[in-house]
């Protein structure tokens, strides 16, 4: 049962990595991005649409990291040159994209897609435990796999992840150095839209293989507290996405074992421990924000 | 200062924008708007909490529509889709009033408190609501009526027994409401009436729609052995696919979906609802609503004729001995009897109808408990 609630969390919480390292790069940036919920919706619906019309999955996801790109245009157009307010911005942008990929999916509901087959690793699929668990997936929960070390690295060990924690940290500094905090805002936001836009695309053509109005149920918002309650750093992100999944998992592992537990209690299960073992790993992550996340700058 | 106001302005913009993506009324008259009210046509208006073309819950009811307008002929229909269930439904309704609507067809549960507002309003309009009971506020013109899916969910159950070899079936569902329940309940008694032994696994997903859970879910009871998979959901298609995938048969739900699973497709429950609509209209045509079994809260089943649920096709592994059991126990239901003939005992094998006892059509729709062979929890 371990096993498979251990699968069950990397299934299912691979969307949820994808979601939260975009927001993390935004809100390194300084912007908080609530209309992740509605990239990830772009995402997922461009990607089967597109895999549909041209029969080759990777080629829909592509689009999928294009169109979540597109929509957090609107939000860095809103937040960064009109000096919007960032949540309520964000908020809006979310239903713009619910209501949006609602729309124009109504003709794919009920199609077949090519699906992203599932490519199990050589040799290291074999192994016992460790196999099934990690390495019989979807070729992109591999790259998700590889996305956040790469992007620790990023943040941490390169000039470019230098320059996005300066403009979310202090983008004064950055413009007295000739950068504009702006531009790298712009990008910032357009790499979270394009991340979660994959998110989305893993959802709709690798785990599930449906497109269906607000399949997303609430995971880009739960991307987004996630992001916070780990602290802005990507390990304990994909920590937290892991966990929320793996609830998920038990909850039904214990359900078709027949335990005798309410309901109620086990659909709050994900939620329940998230908070209670990120509050309990994290009590500083408070002050561990990006200094100038959410604030207007006129650059 | 200024800035801020048009950047307001710009996300109220957009808001709307995403508002009218969500949630428009694309009210519309299928020849060109109807005339007033009496002009002589007779006009019939439907509203849909969702889009018409959801493969599932709100499709049905349009199709219901058409086939009652092809059957009634001398009709004129009026459509509304993604309809709230809020007091905006009233504004939509009033409005179809108001081009000349003769009968509303209120189709999703919560349509139904608005309609009944509307219909003291209006008490020359007929309104029909889906799948409600009229409570307290008993109006002459409104009524409620319903099928009993649980019937062909029974017959399905049958099927599933049959072809089963683990004896394990698994029901994946939303919420423990009282109709999923009947459904649940009634597939385990029909698998059971083939296999004394079957068992049904159930999943509660907590939404009618988390393609991500319900992929899980399938994995899951597969784990359990369990080799036939049904549920009561409002997007069915991952579900089905993963089971088929799998190698494991599909009983379906709402709608044939037998070309996603061409290996494992056995059976399942599916809308039919023009019948229905064709004879509640004519019957408001005939100016006999009061009268009818329709002012008030009609459940058809098959002992009533017109159940808007009927069995899909059968898939090659159901065999002819299966099929002679299901046209018998059909026939029974035809004839009065109920899927929930006594004795049946609940999970604890306490026994809920006696022997020669059934409840009636109404008792169903309050049902709260598991029989025995379920796993899984209420509550």
């Amino acid at each position: 049962m371990i096993e498979a609630v251990l699968t069950g969390a990397v299934a299912g919480g691979t969307c949820i990595v994808f979601a939260g390292l975009g927001e993390i790069v935004a809100e390194r940036s300084g912007v908080i991005n609530l209309g992740t919920e509605g990239s990830m919706l772009c995402g997922a619906l461009a990607a089967y649409a597109v895999g549909i019309e041209t029969g080759s999955p990777w080629v829909g996801v592509v689009a999928g990291l294009v169109a979540g790109a597109v929509l957090a245009c609107v939000h860095a157009v809103l937040v960064l040159h009109r000096g919007a307010n960032q949540i309520a911005v964000g908020l809006v942008v979310s239903f713009l994209g619910i209501g949006v990929t609602a729309l124009f999916g109504q003709d794919y509901v009920g199609q077949g897609v090519v699906p992203l087959e599932t490519w199990d690793v050589p040799l290291l699929s074999k192994l016992p435990f460790l196999g099934p668990v990690l390495f019989q997936h979807d070729p992109l929960t591999y790259v998700s796999f590889l996305a956040v070390p790469a992007l620790t690295w990023m943040i941490w060990r390169t000039r470019a992840g230098l320059v996005l924690r300066a403009a979310g940290e202090g983008p004064e500094v950055l413009e007295i150095y000739g950068t504009s905090a702006r531009r790298v805002r712009w990008v910032a936001l357009l790499t979270g839209g394009a991340l979660a836009g994959v998110g989305g695309a893993q959802l709709a053509t690798a785990a599930t293989l449906n497109w269906s109005e607000q399949m997303t149920v609430g995971r880009g918002y739960v991307a987004v507290a996630l992001v916070i309650f780990a602290g802005w750093q990507p390990i304990k992100l994909a920590g937290g996405a892991y966990l929320f999944a793996g609830a998920i998992a038990l909850n039904l592992q214990l359900q078709a074992r027949g335990w005798e537990l309410s309901r109620y209690l086990l659909e709050a299960l994900p939620y329940v421990t998230v908070l209670v073992v990120l509050a309990l790993l994290s009590r500083r992550r408070i002050h561990g924000g990006p200094a100038a996340l959410e604030k207007v700058f006129e650059g | 200062m200024s800035r801020s106001i048009r950047a307001a302005a710009l996300a109220l913009g957009l808001a709307l924008v995403a508002a009218g993506c969500g949630g428009s009324d694309t009210a519309s008259s299928s020849d060109g708007g109807g005339g007033a009210k009496d002009d002589g046509t007779f006009t019939a208006g439907f509203i849909y909490v969702g889009p018409k073309d959801d493969f599932g819950y709100n499709q049905a009811a349009y199709e219901g529509s058409l086939a009652m307008k092809e059957a009634v002929g001398d009709v004129e229909l009026l459509q509304a889709e993604n309809v709230p269930e809020t007091a905006e439904s009233e504004q939509v309704m009033q409005n179809m009033i108001d081009k000349g609507a003769d009968v509303i067809f209120a189709t999703s549960y919560g349509h139904l408190e608005f309609a009944q507002n509307v219909a003291e309003k209006n008490p020359d309009v007929i309104f029909v609501h889906q799948g409600g009971l009229e409570g307290d506020n008993q109006l002459d013109n409104v009524g409620t009526y319903f099928g009993t899916v649980y019937e062909p969910v029974y017959l399905a159950g049958i099927a599933a027994g049959a072809t089963s070899e683990t004896g394990k079936l698994g029901y994946v569902y939303a919420f423990p409401i009282p109709q999923t329940l009947a459904n649940i309940n009634a597939f385990a008694l029909g698998a059971q009436s083939v296999n004394p032994k079957a068992t049904v696994t159930t999943i509660s997903t907590g939404s009618w729609c988390d393609p991500s859970v319900q992929s899980q879910a399938v994995k899951t009871l597969l784990d359990q052995d369990v080799d036939v998979i049904t549920q009561h959901q409002d997007c069915t298609k991952t579900i089905i696919e993963a089971t088929e995938a799998a190698g494991a048969y599909s009983v379906g739900y709402h709608a044939d979906a037998s070309e996603l699973a061409p290996k494992g497709w056995i059976t399942g429950s599916e809308w039919n609802w023009g019948p229905l609509y064709t004879d509640i209209v004519e019957t408001v045509k005939a100016g006999e609503f009061a009268e009818s079994d329709y002012n008030g809260d009609f459940r058809v089943g098959l002992q009533t004729g017109d159940n808007p649920f009927v069995q899909s096709a059968y898939g090659s592994m159901v065999d002819d001995e299966t099929k002679a059991k299901i046209d018998e126990a059909k026939q029974r239901f035809v004839d009065g009897g109920s899927p929930f003939e006594g004795p049946v005992l609940d999970q604890d094998g306490k026994e809920v109808y006696a022997e020669g006892e059934q409840p009636t059509y109404a008792e169903v729709e309050t049902m709260d408990f598991f029989v025995k062979g379920v796993v899984g929890k209420i509550g």
